[in-house]
């Protein structure tokens, strides 16, 4: 009886299921779907409105942490507090900007008996966006041609070499087309104003959006690959609803990809397939997508696999999914008490 | 003419292509030829089908296969 078992306490960040949604509550729903019933699951939030702090049935405890720039420390002892509450197994940390200290600390995570399933730092840096043109090209495999810049004068030149439109990216997030310098310009200042120097100036690429879920185990072996089309894609360019797909040279691609990385733990990959069939790397997301939880759906549970994983199970890579497996995101209205918001804003715990 | 082994349709005339992700809708008379084409059947068999059925002349047959099967060429459901 899963009852009388010892629960598996698994701790999961990214909360936030917004309009551009963190993937923590889709990283749940999959673990609840594809673990035994007598999972804990512990809520990591940053800010006290992150919807999933607020979903009993989801979450069973949630403990606020501190911001990625309190640093690794800082992190590490308001982890050492929740363990000594939840005993914990299990991190798994969902957003790009929080990595850096998770890694970091997972030495540290270890010697207190918790597991992570992370990539290396140094993983985690070839894949930036700042190296990913240098990255792919090393890899044989194709991006957009990009250029990195401190200041907005340089955009003439990028203009000379790519041509309008472009895109211009910010560090961490965001990404504006641009037809024309003024625009490229705008987006430069808006950018740098949020995230921060530098930005990317990137080649545009027209094609169909095609997102691909990966879990790699670390030795060069792709456990996991899910292949999705964006069906609808909101204003933040996140998509809504999406399809499984069946095509080979996507596999191959990610396969490739986690070949040539040794990539360990869950990412994304982003690719522009154009009309005459070559697919560019946009983006590499070093954590799971928020619509992850297709990846259940389809039948190969990524979150679910990765948790075995870290906890040492070896987990025979998954062969077979669903094609045309579909997800459409919906927005919900949760209705809460303020006495709930006013505790994890007062104690930090709910 | 020749779908794609992996294209799937239905009776209903909604065909999938699973490796683009899309999908169109078909009117019966599609649907129809779909399902033929999908069973192997040979298009002069399907023009032939539909002349007995359809108060149709064989010009027009051959006009409105020939739209059809751009239709389906250009939304890469052929094997070239």
């Amino acid at each position: 009886m899963d009852q009388d078992i010892e629960p598996i306490v698994i701790a999961v960040t990214g909360l936030n299921a917004i309009d551009s949604p963190g993937p923590g509550v889709a990283v749940i729903r999959a673990l609840r779907d594809g673990l035994p019933k007598n999972i804990r699951i512990i809520g990591l939030a940053y800010e006290t409105l992150e919807p999933g702090i607020y979903l009993h049935d989801v979450v069973d405890k949630t403990y606020q942490i501190p911001y990625p720039s309190a640093g690794s420390d800082a992190l590490l002892a308001r982890l050492k507090y929740i363990h000594q509450q939840e005993k914990i197994n299990v991190i798994i940390p969902n957003f790009d900007a929080e990595l850096h200290n998770f890694i970091k600390v997972s030495p540290a995570l270890k010697a207190l008996g918790i597991q992570t399933f992370l990539p290396t730092q140094q993983q985690l840096d070839a894949r930036d966006k700042i190296n990913l043109f240098q990255f792919t090209a090393m890899h044989g495999l194709m991006a957009p041609m990009d250029k990195i810049i401190y200041s907005a004068d340089e955009l003439y030149g990028c203009a000379e070499i790519m041509g309008y439109p472009l895109v211009v990216k910010g560090k961490f997030y965001d990404a504006i087309i641009a037809n024309t310098f003024e625009q490229a310009q705008k987006a430069f200042f808006k950018l740098t104003a949020k995230w921060g120097f530098p930005i990317i100036v990137q080649q545009f690429i027209a094609g169909t959006e095609i997102n691909i879920a990966v879990l790699g185990d670390g030795k060069g072996n792709a456990t996991s690959i899910i292949p999705m089309r964006k069906l609808y894609i909101t204003d933040k360019g996140k998509a809504w609803a999406g399809i499984t797909l069946e095509d080979e040279s996507l596999i191959n691609i990610a396969t490739t990809f986690v070949k040539a990385t040794k990539w360990k733990g869950g990412c994304e990959l982003e690719i522009m397939r154009t009309a005459d069939g070559r697919a560019f790397f946009m983006e590499i997301n070093p954590r799971f997508p928020a619509w992850i939880y297709l990846t259940a759906g389809a039948g190969q549970n990524q979150p679910a696999a990765l948790v075995k994983m870290a906890m040492g199970e070896a987990i025979q890579p998954y062969t077979d999914y669903a094609v045309g497996k579909m997800f459409i995101r919906y927005a919900w209205d949760h209705i809460t008490d303020v006495t709930e918001f006013q505790q994890i804003s007062g104690l930090g715990e709910l | 003419m020749r779908l794609k082994k992996n294209i799937a349709t239905s009776e209903s005339g909604f065909i999938f292509h699973p490796g683009t992700g899309d999908s169109f809708s078909a009117n019966p008379i599609g649907a129809d030829i779909l399902l033929q084409l999908k069973e192997g059947v040979a298009p002069s068999d399907i023009k032939k089908t539909i002349l007995d059925k359809y108060d149709v002349t064989a010009n027009m047959v051959e006009k409105d296969w020939d739209d059809f099967s751009a239709q389906l060429r250009e939304a890469n459901l052929l094997e070239l």
